[in-house]
């Protein structure tokens, strides 16, 4: 039996095997024919895969529950000390599974869904780097591997938005996604800047061990957890910074199910989880992530319900759940936002996955009302899909159910008016979802009788990844299934090596309280599964298409509540005016005119100096000459 | 051999200086303002073999060896450069009839 000290020498594989599939991949792109470069990528990534398995099976019988692997000294310059460590403990090894888990899964899907893109080897280049950014993410041991892990999956997602670049849009979504990313990336390198000049260490274990010199809301613990919490909102897309994720969409759909639903997008709620003890010193912080996840979760769910393509339905739905997860963080209750986080992570890659499935199966159609009546063609897909989407909507015993519970949970303890509006969105959040699975798979086909004759349930490469994220989906509330219904919690005790719950929020509830809510809830959504069987379904409403004007609110939602239009008001104009005004004076008279001038003076220079070049190598030697006498003249007088 | 460097030393190392720089500034003029390559190429051999005779002066009178084996060294590397500047000149000959190097200044601007 392998034991955990010894399987941890080899973490630094889990992301060297990704990265090193990008390597031969994008070099030996042209060699690499067929779908060899999607089996190379997969094959690497199931080792990494395999790895953190080994060694989450080593650490459960481990006493030690948390190794530092130091692999080098990175930079070691006077008093920055930062050793390239990888961290291995319960926080990163739940979630180098999941990264490796569901990456392998949509690595294999992915194989069957880009098979017939031009650019097939490039997408599974990007895919392993993005994996192997990720990893490193999750692995890092200070802020700074993790901040290069950070950067690296934004410059893959950029990469891959933009996958299809012949799109001017989807070019358009790419450089969004980065710009948006950017100025959360602003926000989290001060943060680590304020860090290093407050603690002169950036490793976790380093900061955390100084932290009982600081009181509750001392003001620089709490500008550093806000700075860190701009760098989260950016890449969790929370307000202000979520616009980018929807049309983040425009990536291939395997993109979104990996990059911009289970693992990316996570990052945010990671850096708030890993630097727990940070923000427990920092109660102001927790209440304003708090403000920002539940007015997310709320705004986004809003939206979601009036949208008509399907990837922009699922894209505000995971917004949205980042809301939830940004609510448990701000409750001071990490494990039950990795807990969400990794239920999640099964279902929205699962919904995003058989959205995949059904657009291949449509030749690219993504609007839902030109689908319907789906069931029958695709029976794999819609029973999957089915039970995403009631893990999503927290019916019992579905994986969302308990991860969502928890959460309202923790809500109702703090106050009852968090739980109530958490529970309004959880309530919308199934009425969406079953609005698009009922607009999707009942009743008649809507699209063309060309559409019709093609569809065709998809190959096994697609289908086998889908049923595995099915069944975790439907079991994965078991990793934490809580004590009320005689479990263990076993995933928050697993993680309380690396988080700390903020303790006033720590109050047990009377079980009978808690017993009512979860029925209450329950009920709740049954009647809301109701009304939309009942419109969708018996009567056989449709979205009106785009050219019939709406009535305000729908016309407000539908349109997002016109977040891009005021954000293009209220910035990207003024700054494009003050460009054109700035351009003639700045750009124009002084930049280009001191660049051009130089050039212009060295031509002048040159045209005057050639002509002692004339070719008479007699003059040449006297030049030599003189010029050695003249410095044997200096050398000897002074 | 103790002899010789003896009856050398009866000769001041000051003449031999004058002597070397007499014959270096030979070379140098000649270089400046002979056309004829030959002539240069000869001149060339004159500046070295006028360092060559100070260094070897220079070693007898410090007692030290090692100015001599250096001036082996210069020797064959001065070989080395005749050989191939007489290689130039005779391409230079079979390709514009000439030995004037005023002729060779096609690749001025």
């Amino acid at each position: 039996m392998v034991t955990f000290s010894n399987i941890v020498k080899y973490a630094w594989l889990v992301p060297l095997l990704p990265f090193a599939g990008f390597l031969i991949i994008i070099f030996f792109s042209r060699l690499l024919k067929g779908k060899s470069s999607g089996i190379i990528a997969s094959a690497l990534i199931s080792l990494s895969f395999l790895i953190s398995l080994l060694m989450f099976f080593a650490q459960s019988d481990s006493a030690v529950k948390s190794i530092t692997l130091n692999i080098f000294s990175w930079l070691d310059v006077g008093a920055l000390k930062i050793p390239f460590e990888l961290l291995i403990d319960p926080l990163s090894l739940n979630m180098m599974l999941i990264v490796s888990g569901v990456g392998l899964l949509i690595h294999v899907f992915s194989i069957g869904y880009m098979l017939h893109d031009e650019r097939f080897n490039t997408f599974f280049a990007y895919m392993n780097l993005f994996s192997a950014s990720m990893l490193l993410l999750v692995m890092g041991a200070n802020y700074l591997i993790l901040f290069m892990g950070w950067e690296g999956v934004g410059l893959c997602s950029y990469l891959l938005i933009g996958f299809w670049f012949k799109n001017d849009l989807y070019n358009l979504a790419a450089r969004k996604a980065f710009v948006m990313n950017r100025i959360g990336d602003l926000g989290f390198i001060l943060g680590i800047i304020l860090l290093f000049f407050t603690f002169r260490t950036l490793n976790f274990s380093g900061v955390f061990a100084q932290l009982s010199a600081f009181t509750p809301n001392n003001s620089t613990i709490v500008i550093i957890t806000l700075l860190l919490l701009v760098g989260a909102l950016g890449k969790s897309a929370q307000i202000p910074l979520f616009t980018w994720l929807p049309d983040a969409m425009a990536g291939p759909t395997p993109v979104s199910a990996l990059i911009h639903a289970a693992t990316m997008v996570t990052a945010g709620i990671y850096l708030i989880a890993r630097s727990s003890l940070l923000f427990n010193l920092a109660p102001f912080t927790l209440d304003i992530i708090l403000a920002i996840g539940l007015i997310t979760a709320l705004f986004a769910a809003t939206i979601g319900i009036y949208q008509n393509d399907i990837k922009k339905v699922l894209a505000y739905s995971t917004v949205s759940q980042l809301g939830y997860m940004f609510i448990a963080l701000g409750l001071g209750v990490y494990s039950s936002a990795i807990f969400h986080l990794t239920t999640h992570a099964f279902f929205k890659a699962l919904l995003f996955l058989g959205a995949g499935s059904i657009i291949h199966a449509l030749s690219g159609e993504q609007d839902i009302r030109k689908m319907g009546g789906l069931k029958k063609k695709l029976p794999i897909t819609f029973l999957t899909f089915l039970i995403a989407t009631l893990a999503i909507s927290g019916f019992p015993p579905f994986s969302g159910f308990f991860s969502k519970d928890e959460i309202l949970m923790a809500a109702f303890a703090r106050n009852p008016l968090i739980y109530v509006l958490g529970l309004f969105g959880a309530l919308m959040t199934c009425f969406y979802m079953f609005r698009l699975l009922f607009l999707v798979f009942y009743n008649q086909f809507r699209g063309t009788p060309e559409q019709e004759s093609h569809i065709h349930e998809s190959p096994a490469l697609i289908s086998v990844p889908l049923i595995i994220l099915a069944i975790l989906s439907v079991v994965g509330g078991f990793l934490n299934f809580p004590e009320i219904f005689g479990g263990k919690a076993a995933q928050a005790n697993f993680l309380s090596v690396s988080l700390t719950n903020y303790a006033s929020n720590a109050g047990h509830m009377a079980v009978s309280t808690e017993w009512i809510l979860m029925a209450v809830s329950v009920l709740f959504l049954l009647f809301i599964v109701a009304f939309a069987y009942n419109r969708f379904i018996k009567q056989k409403m449709l979205p009106a298409g785009d050219e019939i004007p709406l009535a305000f609110i729908p016309k407000l939602l539908s349109n997002k509540y016109y977040v891009d239009e005021l954000y293009n008001w209220l910035i990207v104009m003024p700054y494009t005016a003050l460009s054109e005004k700035v351009f003639p004076k700045m750009e124009l008279n002084i930049i280009d005119k001191t660049v051009n001038s130089f050039g212009e003076y060295t031509m002048w220079l040159g045209e005057k100096v050639r002509r002692i070049q004339a070719g008479n190598i007699s003059f040449y030697v006297f030049a030599m000459v003189t010029g050695v006498i003249f410095f044997i003249i200096i050398n000897l007088y002074f | 051999m103790k002899d010789m460097s003896v009856a050398l030393k009866f000769i001041p190392l000051d003449h031999y200086v004058l002597l070397c720089i007499i014959l270096f500034s030979i070379g140098v003029l000649g270089v400046l303002y002979r056309r004829n390559t030959i002539i240069i190429i000869m001149c060339i051999e004159l500046m070295l073999n006028s360092v060559n005779l100070l260094l070897t002066a220079f070693s007898v009178y410090h007692s030290d060896p090692t100015g001599q084996i250096f001036v082996f060294f210069i020797m064959v590397v001065a070989a080395a450069e005749v050989a191939v500047g007489l290689a130039i000149l005779v391409m230079m000959k079979r390709n514009i009839d000439s030995v004037d190097i005023n002729l060779l200044s096609r690749l001025k601007w």
